[in-house]
């Protein structure tokens, strides 16, 4: 049996297929030399090893337990080309400030995955070895996937430009807002809310995540109201619009059901929760580039495993695969609302939606140059405790291509929804216009909101009502790095 | 009603000041600018009438504004937009597009409801201004001009 406590690969083959137990770097799963191909898919992984497990045992067995490895040693590994097939840990680094974790870079061979399919992906890279005795705690941080395997997706059926074409608009962020409440209302109130809010300025209106057809309103009642409110709003404006009709149900038959009834009413847009899960969405993906339908994707559920840093899998990972699978609109925080984000870690999630090319940004939680291989842009969508106040300061964080969401900022307006929308449309015009004179908006983003509050009722309302509302707690989930010295 | 089409049609109209401060920053942006003008504000009528063709090579911003000018005189009672044309890689596509004149009266559009199987209702929506032929849809001058411009 080889020394139990080098570890280094054992290079003997007698000793190495010998039956028993042999650490993982010593199957083969470390190995320091490696150079990652740029056909190989890297993963990022945090690793807080228990107590004396050495970190790169750790990373090796992280390799191993996510590819081709079993506890033992088995002879039937010898009946295929195993070098190819193992995960091959190939750099382990302590985080900075984080005593106890470390930064495990992991290269997987491009033969190891199906094409075309998250699933795939999903159970080989996170399968197992999350719950892996000998690691307190594991989290994906972030993952290279190659031009290769890119290639293989088709992505999102419709992309930033072609949206944007269809609904005829260009040059300023979109605008939504969730019904509210999100739930109780019955069809014929529902439709009510939607109607004041698009007609007073918004371009779209959105379900609520839990909002499906629940006893108080039956799916195809909100549906029918919903459509009248959208072409009522629409023949009022001269502008196309929309409602984002959550069709996820308790199967795929259902929402296909669901879908083709929305198609039927003219809907520009879909809804869909991330807990339906990367097959149904890859499924859905599919119908809507046959139906020219733009797929909206609220990420209920993702706080449970993308928020602790220590555990879990980063959100900048859950939008790359989302990328891949194929959405239009992804919610990706607000920096500055209700929910989790620290302001250049979200940045960081913005870029993987919008760029065709990320670069290396540790400040942003992007540790891999990523390829997107000339598949569409994903919308994202900015949603939670934000108002027109900080329009400025939203405008600044994401630039022109996001959908700024303002539920509870639109409908709790005092003088009315009508006029919730009207604000926050004003307010957005406004300060696009004064950005592109040439002004500083973040030091007279306020200045800019006053002054059109001037001639702006609603504004002033708005601003009056929620001007100084921030939500200031420290973010859970920042990027760990050591900022480099740069020559001058 | 007022159509709310473009980027800034819930801000007062813009001034040819403010006007020229876009295009600049349009320009600056390496984005080419072109006008194009309609008498059918239908929110899919995608194809306005072109004004020329996209000042790929004009970088100054008083040239805009001279054929903006002219495209209003030519067709006081029309929609008259600009729009940004971006051709870097991966976008190539409009960036910008903004209202630069409306007709003096607009009387927006009509719903149309076909009452289909169930409950469903098909929707259409019609401007008024279409019921008349193209050219004589705005203004007490166009109705009297006749169909052609």
């Amino acid at each position: 049996m080889a020394d139990s406590t080098s570890l280094t690969k054992v290079r003997d083959i007698k000793q190495r297929y010998q039956p028993g137990v042999l650490k993982y770097a010593q199957m083969g799963y470390w190995d320091g030399d490696y150079e990652p191909k740029d056909s190989d898919i890297l993963a990022l992984f945090r690793v807080t090893p228990q107590e004396g497990v050495d970190p790169i045992e750790a990373a090796a067995a992280v390799a191993g337990e996510s590819s081709t490895a079993t506890w033992t040693v088995v002879w039937t590994d010898r009946l295929t080309a195993c070098e190819a097939y193992r995960g091959k840990a190939y750099r382990v680094e302590p985080v900075p400030n984080q005593p106890g974790q470390y930064f495990c870079f992991v290269a997987y061979d491009l033969d190891l995955f199906e094409e075309g399919s998250i699933a795939n992906l999903a159970a080989s890279i996170i399968g197992n070895v999350f719950s892996f005795k000998p690691l307190k705690a594991c989290r994906l941080e972030d993952m290279r996937l190659p031009v290769a395997y890119v290639k293989t997706f088709r992505g999102p059926p419709t992309g930033i430009v072609v949206e944007r074409e269809r609904l005829d608009k260009f040059g300023r962020p979109l605008l939504g807002a969730t019904v509210k409440p999100k739930l109780g209302l019955s069809g014929k109130n529902y439709g009510r809310v939607v109607y004041e809010a698009l007609k007073g300025g918004l371009d779209f209106t959105k379900d609520d995540e839990n909002i499906n057809s629940q006893p108080f309103m039956h799916w195809r009642d909100r549906f029918l109201y919903g459509m009248e409110a959208v072409n009522r709003a629409s023949a009022d404006s001269g502008e196309v619009k929309g409602h984002y009709l959550n069709i996820t149900a308790g199967t795929m038959e259902e929402m296909y059901k669901r879908a083709e009834f929305a198609r039927e009413l003219g809907s520009v847009i879909i809804m869909v929760d991330l807990v339906i899960g990367w097959t149904a969405i890859q499924s859905i993906a599919n119908w809507a580039r046959d139906n020219d339908m733009i797929v909206h994707m609220h990420r209920a559920g993702h706080g449970t495993y993308t928020r602790q840093k220590n555990h879990g899998v980063s959100f900048r990972v859950i939008a790359k695969w989302l990328r891949l699978a194929g959405v239009d609109h992804l919610h990706a925080g607000t920096a500055v609302g209700k929910l989790e984000g620290d302001p250049l870690t979200v940045q960081g999630y913005y870029n993987v939606c919008r760029e065709t090319k990320n670069a290396i940004d540790l400040p942003r939680g992007l540790f891999f140059d990523q390829d997107w291989a000339g598949i569409r842009k994903v919308m994202p969508v900015a949603s939670g405790g934000i108002h027109a106040g900080q329009m400025h300061q939203l405008i600044d964080l994401f630039g022109d291509d996001v959908v700024l969401q303002f539920g509870g900022g639109t409908i709790g307006h005092p003088m009315g929804i009508r006029a919730g929308a009207t604000a926050n449309r004003v307010a957005l015009e406004a300060m696009v216009l004064a950005r592109n004179e040439g002004r500083d908006i973040r030091s007279e983003g306020p200045e800019i909101l006053r002054d059109a509050a001037n001639w702006c009722q609603p504004l002033r309302a708005a601003l009056d009502t929620w001007g100084d509302v921030t939500f200031e707690y420290a973010s859970t989930d920042t990027s760990d790095f050591v900022p480099t010295a740069v020559a001058v | 009603m007022r159509v709310t089409q473009g980027a800034f049609s819930f801000l007062p109209d813009l001034t040819d000041r403010q006007v020229s401060a876009q295009i600049e920053y349009c320009l600056r942006q390496g984005w080419a600018v072109s006008v194009e003008f309609t008498d059918d504000p239908h929110p899919r009528n995608t194809y306005w009438e072109m004004w020329g063709m996209p000042m790929f090579d004009l970088r100054d911003a008083a040239g805009v504004m001279a054929e903006v000018r002219a495209c209003r005189e030519a067709n006081s009672q029309a929609y008259v937009r600009l729009s940004a044309f971006d051709s870097t890689r991966g976008w190539e596509t409009v960036r910008l597009s903004f209202l630069v004149q409306r007709p003096s009266d607009e009387p927006g559009f009509r719903l149309e409801r076909l009452e289909a199987q169930g409950r469903t209702v098909r929707y259409a929506v019609r401007p008024y201004a279409v019921d008349r032929p193209a050219g004589r849809r705005y203004g007490p001058a166009s109705a009297a001009r006749g169909e052609a411009r």
